[in-house]
């Protein structure tokens, strides 16, 4: 074993091993997960205590590594959509969209307006659904059960919402290269609109129960404190990096499905601890609320997958059925794959755990090179190491509950 | 320059320290909720309603007029991601059939349902509308085997579904009437 490092906080333990030698008390090696209810997955904590505080800890990941970059590589460029479902398991459906439209970016592809604007109302239902289960497991972990129950209800309707436009109410696998896999059903957006009328009391609701709740806040504040240059520099996105008072949102940044269009504000928080982490959360719902209003508001009409790419997108249905043309385009588009020009590209886009990056490596043909998958959750893991030593036992569960990470696409 | 919120929070007031507003209202809230209507279901007595288009278990469909539609393509095998597909090709031999000698049907087909994601996949690239994804969603068996389903189990499972197209229909009446031009 390394030497121990030394921590020095306030508490009596510590200030009594300073004061005499003779007190110090041996650490203890604790080993959490990989399968503990507070891990969320399958996430393994080796830690040194001293007594009740942390000394040292580290974390090992890799027991969900599945190898997706490699399995990419031996696959058409549509067939590996249903594997991004597996990457951030709570908002396959903004997988969905980064993926393909790290794969248009690839081959110069604009997609219609309409097709824009489901995958923006995808992405942010994802985002509500995702932040949600956050909110909820996180006032779980801190002992409020209660929430939990509310929006888990909050988010059974949504995957209702998304059973009706997918087919499936998790593994979505909803958009396709140059396009989404159907058009949205009758009534469809009318319903979307009717759950962001029914989120908004739920929200008010969990308010009521966490947000003054002194319980709580006397477990998360100034537990788990992130500075804005220490998030920066382990490369933490999303909610987190937000949360320590960073406003970086790729949506704002570095606007893609015409977000620039649409009128929403990036909440940032003051502290970076846990308490602002769940602020945060919370604020982003209403949101994204906001955001697919809008998008209603301005519902395009038009096609729902780029026409002009024959290559890439299959033809429709009753044509494969009836036209020679068709029939041989389809078969070409699945057995050669969506043909693509030769090139690199990164794209990322801002998912409800931060930005999920892809970069294609590209040689022509329907099948990538190589491909690298850049998950949010694995940088925002890596503050663990730094971040824990100091803390006590029982702040694990509300530190790693605020962090809301993803154990799928951390491992990928 | 992003259009930024800072999320403000305030010191708690002497009432909120003592707990006392946050029983009363977490009492509240289990009252009202005693009154109001459950959000569960008693599955399976009572089954969720499945929404058209569902993905559940993929089937083999008949056309109307009982004919079996898959002609072995082997295009689902090729694009199911996880594998589950084999098909073994092999040609009508059924002399009564309409399409004996000109087209195919498969020998075997079978679907691991072990192995299957319920992707769509097979269903999206059919060119014969042979093969869909139907609403059964909770499959079962003892053995690793039997959940290899094959041809005859996944014709039933299927059933029959409406054509449009009749596509087989059509293209015999136009090679007949060309026929008959010539």
């Amino acid at each position: 074993m390394g030497e121990v490092k030394e921590v020095s906080v306030g508490d009596i333990g510590s200030r009594a091993a300073e004061a005499d030698p003779e007190f110090k008390a041996e650490t203890m090696a604790l080993n959490v997960g990989p399968s503990h209810p507070s891990t969320h997955g399958v996430l393994r904590l080796m830690m040194q205590l001293d007594g009740d505080l942390i000394k040292e800890c580290e974390p090992v990941i890799g027991y969900l590594h599945r190898g997706d970059e490699k399995i990419a590589e031996n696959m058409t460029y549509n067939q590996f959509i249903p594997y991004t479902d597996r990457l951030d398991y709570l908002a396959p459906l903004s997988n969905n969209v980064a993926y393909a439209m790290a794969v248009e970016k690839l081959a110069n592809l604009e997609v219609p307006d309409r097709c824009q604007a489901i995958r923006v109302i995808c992405c942010e239902l994802a985002r509500i659904s995702s932040h949600l289960l956050g909110v909820g497991v996180y006032g779980m972990d801190a002992g409020s059960w209660t929430v939990f129950m509310y929006t888990f209800t909050e988010r059974e309707k949504l995957y209702t919402l998304f059973e009706e436009l997918t087919g499936a109410r998790f593994t979505t696998s909803y958009t396709r290269i140059g396009g989404v896999a159907r058009d949205i059903p009758d009534g469809w957006l009318g319903r979307v609109d009717t759950f962001c009328k029914g989120v908004l009391p739920i929200l008010n609701q969990v308010d009521k129960m966490l947000t003054r709740n002194r319980i709580f806040m006397d477990r998360t504040v100034g537990i788990g404190v992130i500075s804005k240059e220490k998030a920066l520099s382990y490369g933490m996105t999303g909610p987190n990096l937000r949360a320590a008072g960073v406003d970086l949102d790729l949506r704002k940044d570095k606007p893609y499905l015409g977000y620039e269009n649409y009128d929403f504000e990036v909440p940032i928080g003051l502290n970076g601890d846990c308490y602002d982490r769940y602020l945060m959360r919370a604020e982003e719902i209403k949101q994204s609320v906001g955001i697919i209003r809008q998008v209603i508001g301005s519902f395009p009409e038009g096609p729902y997958y780029a026409e002009d790419a024959k290559k890439i997108f299959a033809p429709p249905k009753d044509k494969i059925l009836t036209s020679m043309e068709e029939l041989i385009q389809n078969f070409m588009l699945v057995t050669e794959g969506p043909q693509m020009p030769k090139g690199e590209v990164y794209f990322e886009a801002e998912n409800p755990k931060g930005s999920l990056g892809f970069y294609v490596v590209s040689k022509g043909g329907g099948v990538p090179y190589r491909m690298k998958i850049r998950g949010p959750s694995f940088c925002n893991l890596s503050i663990l190491s730094e971040l824990l030593p100091g803390h006590f036992l029982t702040d694990i569960t509300v530190i790693l509950g605020s962090l809301d990470f993803v154990m799928g696409e951390c491992d990928r | 320059m992003a259009k930024t919120k800072v999320l403000e929070r305030k010191p708690l007031t002497f009432s909120e320290k003592t707990y006392i507003p946050q029983i009363a209202s977490g009492l509240a809230a289990t009252f009202v909720n005693m009154f109001k209507k459950s959000v569960t279901l008693e599955y399976p007595e009572v089954r969720p309603v499945i929404p058209e288009n569902y993905r559940g278990v993929p089937t083999l469909v008949k056309d109307p007029k009982g004919r079996v539609k898959c002609v072995s393509c082997q295009l689902c095998e090729f694009v199911c991601p996880p594998k589950a597909i084999r098909i073994k090709p092999s040609e009508i031999v059924d002399e009564e059939s309409d399409r004996a000698h000109i087209e195919k049907e498969p020998a075997a087909f079978d679907i691991n349902m072990l192995r299957c994601i319920y992707c769509g996949l097979c269903q999206e690239v059919c060119p014969e509308e042979a093969i869909f994804l139907q609403d059964s969603f909770s499959l079962s068996g003892y053995t690793r085997e039997e959940m290899v389903f094959g041809k005859e189990k996944l014709l039933k499972l299927g059933g029959t579904l409406p054509d449009n197209h009749f596509k087989w229909d059509k293209k015999k009446s136009a090679e007949e009437n060309t026929e008959k031009d010539h």
